[in-house]
This record gives structure tokens, sequence and C-alpha cells, in this order.
């Protein structure tokens, strides 16, 4: 456990030591905020629908964008000698790191408060779905980012490992999305609509906070790290 | 302290490290020494934990380095080849999180560090990050944070590479100095290096163990046998007849003849060294002696000898 907040705070030092983590956060904002104002007047009501139904696209880029660095750079650099010789269990060291670009994320998307803010300024917003549209957010971010880590794992080219993310969320994304199921034939329609990434988010997203939604984000988070753990026994060669 | 036994790995097609096999008692300062690509960071690495070999065990204080690998890791400093280091932190924060990960007691950390600052000199780039340091202050701080939690075992690739002379002067100093209680394992192809620094030597050659010995024993080994060359003021064939039949005398030849006189090599046998037989020798026939001169074989030559 100690181990675990050691290299949390390293990586979570590294993301706002350097000027990326600012970058990445400023984008974040100034994107998400046109993108749901652009639309908010014209609606006219009180809601953060807007912005939700747009989070998880905007995630496909930006997430894999808050990985793609985690393992690549230290394959790049060759601190991954260093760091795998250290006194440190391979499932600490993925945690830590997972549980740092977790704790970025999920800072950055609360900086987005002002649109509650002014939403709640201008009218009477059902809460519950902002509450829950914030959960969602937060657990579907953990979900991309533990695939994007896994993207991380497999190769040292950051822009690679950045396309191999985005391909992975997006795969993992539209299976549940109506432009398949509509394709998809009959029978297998349940299994990719629980499957997909989104449906589960706009499904805690309408303020009803189920379980089965919470327990699927954290299968993928789990299945994904577990994952990494494999990728870097793997390179071991045990 | 250490044992190797039997330790191979390949990649694809090459050897890498080819069935090696040796012992390192607790405080000796054990020196690989090969070519580039003999095999000795791979060694290295597979004795580190980060690499794992294809066959062979080794154990490490006791523990097995496959199975045990963390017990082993807690005991060892690593300074891997080119000093890997996170580029983007402040040394402060470098060595703090190593000594944290290291397990040292967070009230013992400062003094930790303050010891380690100032055994490696890095008081100068206190507050600066790794990216911006030279590549023989960032040798240090590999160094550092091998040492910071003050181990029993060192395993050091290249500990030297990237200083300047001084430099090199002082971490030989300090690896010898280390080594007076310490099991010291470094890697180096810089042949002064191990006769500074090394009890023992290993010379690796495409993954195998070609010699193992101390820098003197090396030095009288059968590929680098030494000379002793004798001038003398007789140009007739009587000296070199008569020395040729001196013990530890293994063959004799006329190396030149000039100004009257005649200088003649005689290779010795292993460890012989009959520099007095050969005065006496010359006054009982009344010559005059004009050189007499032992030619041990340098490393460098059994070196060249071994890894051609």
């Amino acid at each position: 456990m100690k181990d675990v907040i050691t290299i949390l705070n390293r990586e979570l030092k590294s993301y706002f030591d350097s000027p990326i983590g600012y970058v990445f956060i400023t984008v974040f904002l100034v994107l998400s905020g046109w993108l749901f104002y652009s639309g908010f007047f014209l609606v006219n009501q009180a809601s953060l629908r807007a912005f939700f139904d747009l989070l998880p696209w905007m995630y496909l880029f930006f997430v894999p964008a808050v990985t793609m660095r985690l393992w690549s750079e230290e394959n790049k650099q060759g601190t991954m000698e260093l760091l795998m010789t250290l006194p440190v269990r391979d499932i600490d060291v993925v945690i830590g790191k997972f549980l740092a670009s977790f704790m970025f994320l999920t800072f950055t998307v609360f900086l987005t408060f002002p649109l509650i803010l002014s939403v709640t300024a201008l009218g009477r917003p059902d809460m519950g779905p902002i509450i829950g549209g914030y959960l969602g957010a937060v657990l579907m971010g953990g979900a991309y980012l533990a695939i994007g880590m896994f993207a991380s794992s497999l190769n040292e080219n950051q822009i690679i490992t950045f396309i191999l993310g985005v391909v992975i969320c997006f795969g993992m994304f539209i299976i549940g999305e109506s432009f398949v199921l509509m394709r998809a034939p009959g029978s297998w329609v349940p299994l990719l609509q629980h499957l997909g990434i989104g449906a589960h988010f706009r499904s805690i997203g309408r303020g009803v906070i189920d379980s089965r939604n919470i327990i699927y984000y954290l299968s993928v988070i789990g299945f994904f790290l577990f994952l990494n753990i494999k990728a870097l026994e793997n390179r071991k060669g045990h | 302290m250490i044992s190797v036994n039997g330790l191979s790995k390949r990649f694809g097609a090459t050897v890498a490290v080819d069935n090696i096999s040796f012992q390192v008692p607790a405080g000796q300062v054990l020196g690989f020494l090969g070519p580039n690509g003999a095999g000795k960071t791979t060694t290295m690495r597979i004795l580190t934990g980060f690499l794992p070999a294809d066959s062979g065990t080794a154990t490490i204080a006791g523990y097995d380095i496959f199975d045990q690998s963390l017990d082993v890791r807690k005991r060892i400093g690593y300074l891997p080849e080119n000093a890997p280091l996170y580029m983007d932190m402040e040394v402060p924060d470098f060595l703090h999180f190593i000594a944290s990960i290291r397990k040292i007691p967070k009230l013992e950390i400062p003094k930790s560090m303050k010891r380690i600052i100032d055994l490696c000199g890095l008081k100068l780039v206190m507050h600066k990050r790794i990216g911006e340091l030279s590549k023989g202050y960032r040798q240090r701080v590999g160094l550092a944070q091998a040492m910071i939690h003050n181990p029993d075992i060192l395993v050091l690739d290249e500990p030297t590479s990237g200083l300047d002379p001084n430099q090199i002067i002082e971490i030989r100093e300090l690896i010898r100095e280390l080594g007076q209680e310490k099991t010291v394992i470094l890697s180096t192809h810089i042949l002064p290096e191990v006769t500074a620094t090394c009890d023992r030597i290993l010379i690796i050659h495409k993954g195998k163990l070609v010699a193992d010995g101390t820098p003197k024993e090396l030095s009288g080994h059968e590929s680098g046998r030494s000379t002793l060359w004798v001038t003398v003021n007789d140009k007739s064939s009587n000296p070199l007849d008569i020395l040729s039949n001196l013990t530890g005398v293994e063959s004799a030849f006329s190396h030149s003849v000039f100004d009257e006189k005649q200088r003649i090599g005689l290779k010795l046998k292993a460890g012989a060294n009959p520099a007095e037989d050969v005065f006496q020798t010359s006054v009982e026939h009344g010559w005059m002696l004009s050189e007499l001169y032992h030619e041990t074989a340098t490393l460098e030559d059994i070196f060249g000898q071994l890894t051609k």
C-alpha cells in the first residue's frame, strides 16, 4: 500500500511538473465549455445534458493523451530498468500509475464546475442527472484510462500508444452504440449493449444509480489493469 | 554472497550469456571485463531481476533471484547502463522517491539523503532537474540512487562512463572504499579500471567466461607469459645456449645485434623470474650486462588474446 502511494505521488507530480498537464486541462476546459455553450442557449434547457452527451467522444481523444506516457516514457527513457529492479511489486506500480492518472482526470473533470454554476444561475436544473452524470463521467474515465494505460504498456512510441489507445477505446465504445446494434445479429444485441462503454454512462447519467453499471466499470478497469500486469510479466518472460 | 550456476540467456538466434557460473564471496570487488556485446549487461540484468534467464540458477545473499526476486532486489543497489533516470524530476525529489520505495523510515530519509549527497558530491545540483544535468552528474545521481539504502551488494554497469578523468578517479576511490565492506560487481571495458578497483576479474567473451582470477593471476595467464630481456656484449651464440638452460626459462631467442652487443629474449615459465641467475651467469662468463628487463604481459595483452 505504501508503495502504491509512493508511485502515485511521483506520477501525479510529473503531470504537474511539466507543461503538458496544464495544456491538457486548459484544452479540455475550453473545448468542453465552448461545445456546451454553443448549443446551450438554443436548446434553452437548464441541464448539462449536452455536456455529458459529448463526454464519451471527448474522452476518446483526451484520455489516451493522459495515459500515453505512463509506460511508453519509462520504456523510452530506460527508467523501466530502474523501476523494475526496485523492490516493488508489479501490481503496486500498475495501481499507483492508474490512480495517479485517475486523480488527474477526475480533477480536470471537476474543473468544469462553472457549468453547474451557470446552469443553476439561469434555471432550476434537476440535480439528479447532474450528480449521476459526474459520477458516470468519473467511472467511465477510469475505464478509458485503464484501456489507455494498457495500450501504453505495449509500445514505447507515445504516438503509436495514443493511436492504439484511441482505437481500443473507440472499439469498446462503438460496440454498444446504435450504429453497431442496428447491424448486429439480434442475439448479440444484449451482450454488445452490455459491453459498450457509453450505454452505462447514459444510464447513470439519468440519475438512477444502478449497481450493475458501477460493477461494469469496475470490471472493465480491473480487467485492463490485469492485462497490464500480465503485459509487464510477459516482458520479463515469466 | 553471490552464487551463479550455469546461467544462459539467448535473444533469438544470438546467445548473450552462455552457461556462466561463478561465486562471489562477501566483501569482494568483482570486475566484469569484456568487449562490447560480450554479455556483461545481460548478466547483470539477470542478477538484478530485470531479465529472466533461459536456464541456470543464481542466489544472492541466499535468496533465489527468480523465486525471491523482491528479497534480492531489497538487498541490491543497481546502477543500470547509462544511468536511466526520471529526467523531469529534481534531484532531491528523485532521491526522496527512491528512499521511500527502498523503505527507509520516513524520519531517517533526510539523514540518508544528506549522507549520499556528500558521498556522491551532489550538493551543487540539489535544485536542478535531472534532465539539465551533465552526463557526469547524472552518473553520480545514478550511483546515489544505487547506494542510498546502504545495500550490502552493489551492481554497477559501467560506473565511470561519461565521467571526466578527475571524476573517474573519485568514483574508483569510492568503489574501493565501499569494497572494504560491501560486495561489488562492476562491469567495464576500460582495462586500467579493473586493475585499479577490483580484487578479481572475470573476462567474458561472446557470452562465455574465458578467464577468472585476480589481476595478478591473470597477468601470468597462459596466453600472456612474461619475457626477460637481456643484453650482453657477446655476439656469439654462447649466451643464447647458456641462458636457455637456466631454470624457469622456457625458450630463448636472439632479438637483435647492435654495437657489439646482443639482445636476447627469454620466454619465462609461469611465475618464474630468473633475473638473479642471469646476473650470476653473466658474471661467471665475464659478460657486460647492459640490460636486464622483466616485461610482464599486461592485462591488455591477455584481454586481446582471449577476446580475439
